[in-house]
């Protein structure tokens, strides 16, 4: 029996920052000790389109991407794109989300609605669901932008690497001048 | 020895850095373009843009006869811009190793097509290396150039995105410091490629394909993986770690070359196992060559020609052919929801140009970019594209088809990039036989789709030096074309003039716009204007603002949801006016 490999999707919407995001999961998980892939699609989607990062580590891993209805923890930085993805999830998964809305543009220009009950529909499928305020935590933190990073301590608290490595791949891929910060909001986010 | 996590295209430019080379050349292209901008980080090699791949793989042709190490990358469609030189340099070989990196779209993530490259490999005769993660990229790249030289031969390296744009752990190594220095050497009979020389090299090219399949059956590049003798697959590249997730107990001969293929280790793999599968993305490119040689294989009646393979996709596939039991997990479905399709940047100058052709009813024959994107709603202002250059040949020919009163509406749009890649031929053809058409160039200074790389006519390097810039307007005069005008995308009545007066001129024209991509950072960088925001005393609920699509404006519906004023995301808006332009009640400041 092979041992098991844990598969993190991170999705939301382009320019949202899900490739650094992964960047920091990978990093971490080298860190402490895996074996590591992952896979995104740069390109075309990257203009305000959906996108997808896949992170799998364990002992040894093959696919670069998360064989469908398999992945473990969802991170989602858009709540629509988080719904969206949940196919890609089995029925125990933990999903994390920012609660945070982008209108895509058929909800613009006033031709379809944004769903509004997204949150109640993700709760209802998968019971292990955080809603997290990134923006508000890490304006309290110390910087807006630094919201990212309170999801990537709410996800980390929901794996089982220890918190050095999380920090020492913080360290590594965060610029000096906002390292300070960026290790608050992943505090607050780990709390959670 | 130190260790990265690095995706495969950086893998491939550490490879060919470790491998000592000299010279690398590419047009950027998606999933390629990372290769160069990671090669240029090493100072020991010369690394440019060129302005197209042909351009790109001749100047590592030159390179390799001056006895260095070359590099030349593109994407899958940028082989057949460079397919001229390279079915020759089959012939002539290399004197310096040259390795070809291509890289596959299955999927279409970001192509405009899904072309199987390796029926080049096989179609030029030269060998085929295609890596299964990022190590396997870095190593390959460099064992390429080993037998690039070895048997004096141009390699191609096959990637695909899952690959390019995978990440996983590299072991890297220090660069090969003993290859003799490049010098000029004369050698017509080999590298002069007339019919006498010509003659005498194609039986050599016809020995080395014979030769390298020999080599690959006793090459660690191809590998038996022996498990159960039940069932056997041969695959290469990602597919062969997704058959490792669906089928582990499965034997495999995970093939690290694919042309030419090691026949003797694949006789010697099919007598061992009682199922042999072929699983491969794209085309039937191995399972027809073992079904060639009398071995019995299943292949495409079960896997899909069309699309990239995944883990769930070879699984539903062998549940369907029986060789896999049926799956009893209920798979979680969500309804239909709004799409989220790419979309121009807010600020992006193109849109009000895509607005105003939509406006004008005009035919837009259009090209490869960021503008492509000019085609969804509620733009809805491209009518054709097939690949770089097109748009200005296309519109050429149509008008000749056409009554008067249907020429005026044929308008090419194309990109600086684009239209110095082949663009430029295109317009040649255009001015020489005076076809009526109007050309629209959207001079944005840089290659702004694949993440802003340079081009001639941005006036810097890859590696940001100042370069001599292409003066787009006196190279369409130069070309023949009498009427060129600039304008400012930004200023929609000017826009709209200048377009309604070139597209009713009974004979070619450019029009040329100038302002650059609001991401450009640097020398030519975009400027942002004024915030803009609506006024809900003033907006009347017209939605004309929103017919541009920017993603800076949004729709906000009253209670009833019958009413409704546009609201300007202050985050996003860049000021660039284009919605206030539209705006005729004046509630937007």
């Amino acid at each position: 029996m092979r041992e098991k490999v844990t598969n993190i999707l991170l999705v939301g919407v382009g320019g949202q920052g899900t490739l650094l995001a992964s960047e920091i999961l990978s990093e971490t998980f080298m860190l402490a000790g895996f074996d590591v892939k992952k896979s995104e699609i740069h390109g075309m989607s990257q203009r305000g389109g959906s996108v997808v990062s896949h992170v799998r580590f364990g002992r040894e891993v093959a696919s670069p991407t998360v064989p469908e209805g398999e992945g473990d923890v969802l991170f989602g930085f858009e709540l629509l794109e988080a719904y969206r993805y949940l196919p890609l999830l089995h029925s125990g998964a933990k999903v994390v989300v920012n609660d945070y809305r982008i209108p895509p543009p058929s909800v613009l220009l006033g031709q379809e609605v944004y769903p509004d009950d997204l949150v109640a529909r993700i709760r209802q499928r998968f019971p292990d669901f955080l809603l997290v305020d990134g923006l508000h935590l890490a304006t309290e933190a110390g910087n807006p932008k630094a919201a990212n990073t309170v999801l990537l301590g709410a996800v980390s608290k929901r794996l089982t690497v220890a918190e050095e490595h999380w920090l020492a791949a913080l360290e590594k891929m965060v610029p000096a001048k906002a390292l300070e910060v960026n290790i608050r909001a992943f505090h607050r986010g780990r709390a959670l | 020895m130190e260790r990265a996590i690095l995706s495969g295209n950086e893998a491939i430019a550490r490879g060919a850095y470790e491998a000592g080379v000299l010279v690398a050349s590419a047009y950027p292209g998606t999933p390629s373009t990372e290769i160069l901008e990671n090669v240029i980080n090493y100072s020991e090699i010369n690394a440019s843009w060129a302005p197209n791949e042909k351009v790109a793989l001749e100047v590592a042709i030159g390179a390799s006869f001056g006895g260095a190490r070359a590099l030349a990358c593109m994407k899958h469609v940028g082989v057949n811009v460079a397919a001229d030189p390279l079915f020759t340099l089959s012939y002539t070989g290399v004197r310096g190793g040259l390795v070809l990196v291509v890289a596959d779209d299955p999927e279409m993530h970001s192509s405009q097509n899904e072309q199987d490259s390796r029926n080049y490999a096989k179609f030029a005769k030269v060998p085929m290396l295609e890596p299964a993660d990022s190590h396997e990229c870095k190593e390959f790249t460099r064992l390429a150039f080993e037998l690039s030289e070895q048997f004096d031969t141009p390699v191609m390296l096959r990637s695909v995105t899952r690959i390019s744009h995978g990440k996983s752990i590299v072991t890297l190594a220090e660069r090969v410091e003993t290859l003799p220095p490049p010098a000029l050497v004369k050698d017509a009979p080999k590298l002069v490629m007339l019919p006498g020389n010509a003659r005498v090299r194609h039986p050599k090219v016809e020995e080395r394909i014979v030769n390298l399949s020999v080599w690959g059956s006793s090459s660690a590049i191809n590998r038996l993986e022996m498990h159960s003798a039940a069932v056997g697959v041969i695959c290469s590249g990602v597919v062969y770690q997704y058959v490792k997730e669906v089928l582990p107990e499965a034997s495999i001969l995970k093939l690290g070359m694919v042309h030419p293929l090691p026949h003797e280790l694949i006789r010697n793999f099919s007598s061992k196992v009682k199922t042999l599968l072929v699983i491969e993305e794209l085309d039937p490119f191995i399972e027809e060559q073992v079904r060639a040689m009398g071995i019995k294989v299943v292949g495409k009646e079960l896997f899909p020609l069309c699309g990239e393979l995944s883990p769930g996709r070879i699984r539903a596939a062998l549940e369907q052919g029986g060789l896999l039991p049926k799956s009893t997990i209920a798979p979680v479905t969500v309804e239909k929801l709004p799409p989220r399709p790419p979309n121009m940047c807010p600020g992006c100058p193109h849109r009000g140009v895509f607005y105003l052709l939509n406006r004008l009813n005009a035919y837009v024959t259009g090209d490869i970019g960021c503008y492509t994107l000019g085609f969804l709603p509620p733009l809805n202002a491209m009518d054709t594209c097939v690949c770089m250059g097109a748009s200005i040949s296309t519109a050429s020919g149509i008008v000749r088809a056409l009554p008067r009163a249907e020429q005026q509406r044929v308008v090419a749009v194309i990109g600086d990039s684009t239209f110095l890649h082949t663009g430029v031929n295109s317009l040649m053809e255009m001015a020489w036989n005076q076809a009526p058409a109007t050309v629209l160039i959207l001079d944005n200074r840089i290659t702004a789709m694949t993440g802003r790389q340079e081009n001639p006519a941005s006036g810097f390097t890859l590696g940001g030096e100042v370069a001599p810039e292409v003066n787009i307007a006196e190279l369409c005069r130069t070309l023949g074309i009498r009427h060129v005008v600039t304008v400012d995308p930004y200023d929609l009545v000017a826009t709209r003039q200048v377009l309604e007066t070139e597209m009713a001129r009974p004979e070619p024209s450019v029009i040329i716009t100038n302002r650059p991509c609001c991401l450009m950072k640097g020398e030519c960088r975009f400027e942002k204007g004024q915030l803009l925001a609506v006024d809900p005393d003033k907006c009347t609920g017209c939605k004309a603002c929103l017919r541009i699509g920017c993603p800076a404006i949004e729709w906000q519906p009253s209670g009833d949801g019958k009413h409704g004023k546009a609201y300007i995301d202050p985050l996003l808006c860049t000021g660039c006016t284009v919605c206030q332009q539209l705006c005729k009640i004046n509630a937007i400041n």
